[in-house]
């Protein structure tokens, strides 16, 4: 697809095609652990479909975002537990 | 600002098969019609993506009907409570929304069921369905290794999407026994075009091994999964993978009907022929009242949308249609029922509760679901339950007896503006007091 996006994950600059969700934009950017859990293990999206709550991430300064929900928009910033 | 306060004359909870033929029928008999979505995708989970890249011409018809049909789409509006009669109280990034209705057709869909087992919480371990959404919405599959596990049809249409877009598939594990899974292919004889589309999905998945009376019982792996441990009860054996499509059929979502006041019946939302629940003015259709499909939901969703605009003889035109489907639903429930084995994959340690990190072992100290939330503060943290309360109805056989709003982790200032609303109306504040901590806390740490 021609309508790339930059975003940026922890950071690092990426890009992806239009349409992608930023739980995606997290798995391209190379990073596994989206939250930290109670007992501080790594955690990422399991249901996919806004249920579940492990993919929450922090976009724009916004905390506990389903990032899984989200679609990936120009200038975003991310944030994971790392 | 955007708008605040919505008022239709019949508002659709859910934009996939059911609810969008809900709000078709609806809007075209004349009436004022929203559907409600939390996503910005019309279609709901089973289709995914079809807006963008439209390959299902059921779901390019029924989108393109849609929006012919004078409805109007509020997306990324989440519902997170019924505050009082006729008024739903949603969030959307812009701010709380309050959504007026006469009549209310749920149409909330389902969602996987997990089944806790030692590993299952590491990352790259996602539902059959979850990973095909997200696979669809830009996650890299393409040369990953995909085990593909748990029952039901799902898996095969998983395997085969996921296929399609250059994943590895390395086998594909149906907990149910194959003489089911085959009486079940014997039942779509009935279904011509769901048969033609079994064989075509087992042709492109011709050299994929097809376990039938095979399951999980441990994913280990250190940043994320490495390999997965299977059996046939009578062996076990690993293979390794970079992700686990797990998920072991569908669990409905109920949590808005209960809200609602609406009766289950068997875990289900109780429904009459007119698709009518027992809570006045609410109708439900699709999975949350049994889980039947697409073609199902789509036969219940015209009935129910018939049936909120008063038009039933079109609706009772359409029963026979849905006794149909129900034949098919009820064949679905037979063939993949889970066996008991599956009850305890999970160790003393093995976490249930991914939110709260409560133990299996912790949570059998307690007597009941209800008994537990209050002790170990499982099914209390932000997914309220939604996984390990669907989980510890399998294991336990503990039942959900009620929920309490809001139904989704809800920001502060969606919740005071229902207090503050309900105060200067001089009414009773008592969905504000109910919205208890647990909830928002993950909003305040």
């Amino acid at each position: 697809m021609s309508d790339q996006i930059e975003l940026r994950v922890n950071g690092k600059s990426i890009r992806v095609a239009g349409g992608t969700v930023v739980a995606a934009a997290i798995a391209l950017a190379g990073v596994s652990c989206f939250r930290k859990s109670v007992l501080g293990e790594a955690r990422g999206p399991l249901c996919g479909m806004g249920i579940c709550m492990e993919c929450r991430v922090t976009i724009n300064a916004q905390p506990h975002c389903r990032s899984c929900q989200v679609l990936c928009e120009e200038g975003m910033e991310v944030r994971t537990d790392e | 600002m955007s708008e605040r306060r919505f008022d239709f004359e019949i508002v659709v909870v859910g934009a996939g098969p059911a609810g969008l033929a809900a709000a078709c029928m609806a809007a075209e008999n004349g009436k004022r019609v929203a559907v409600v979505d939390d996503t910005p995708w019309l279609g709901g989970q089973i289709w995914r993506g079809q807006q963008a890249r439209p390959l299902v011409p059921q779901a390019q018809k029924w989108i393109e009907r849609f929006r012919r049909s004078g409805a109007t789409l509020l997306d990324r509006t989440s519902v997170i409570a019924a505050p009082r009669a006729g008024v739903l109280l949603a969030e959307h990034a812009n701010g709380p929304r309050e959504i007026h209705w006469d009549k209310l057709i749920l149409a909330t869909g389902a969602r996987e069921l997990f089944l806790p087992f030692p590993g299952w919480t590491l990352p790259g371990i996602l539902g059959p369905g979850g990973l095909q959404s997200l696979a669809k919405s830009g996650w890299p599959v393409s040369g990953q290794r995909v085990v593909v596990a748990g029952s039901g049809p799902l898996l095969l249409a998983v395997a085969d999407g996921l296929k399609k877009l250059g994943a590895k598939i390395v086998s594909i594990a149906e907990q149910a026994q194959w003489g089911r899974v085959a009486g079940f292919g014997a039942t779509l004889l009935a279904h011509p075009a769901k048969l033609a589309q079994a064989a075509r999905i087992k042709w492109r998945l011709l050299g994929v091994p097809y376990r039938c009376g095979v399951w999980p019982v441990k994913a280990e792996g250190d940043t994320q999964i490495r390999q997965v441990t299977l059996t046939d009860g009578q062996r076990s054996w690993t293979e390794a993978c970079d992700l686990l499509a797990c998920g072991f059929g569908l669990a409905p979502n109920v949590e808005l009907p209960l809200a609602l006041g609406c009766e289950l019946l068997e875990g289900f939302v109780w429904v009459d022929a007119w698709q009518a629940t027992s809570a006045a003015h609410v109708y439900c259709a699709g999975e949350p009242t049994g889980i039947g499909g697409a073609d199902c939901a789509l036969v219940e969703g015209q009935i129910a949308g018939h049936t909120a605009s008063e038009h039933k003889a079109e609706a009772q035109a359409l029963f026979q249609e849905r006794s149909r489907w129900h034949e098919f639903r009820s064949a679905l429930a037979r063939a993949f029922a889970l066996r008991a084995e599956l009850k305890s994959l999970a160790t003393a340690d093995t976490l249930v509760c991914r939110c709260e990190d409560v133990s299996l072992g912790r949570m059998k100290q307690f007597a009941g679901w209800r008994d537990a939330k209050l002790q170990s503060r499982c099914g209390m943290g932000a997914c309220q339950g939604r996984v390990c309360g669907a989980a510890a109805k399998v294991i336990f056989g503990w039942g959900m007896e009620s929920v309490r709003p809001p139904v989704l982790p809800a920001r502060i200032e969606s919740l005071i503006s229902v207090a503050e609303k309900e105060s200067a109306e001089g009414g009773k504040a008592s969905t504000g007091s109910e919205c208890r901590a647990p909830a928002l806390r993950e909003y305040e740490n």
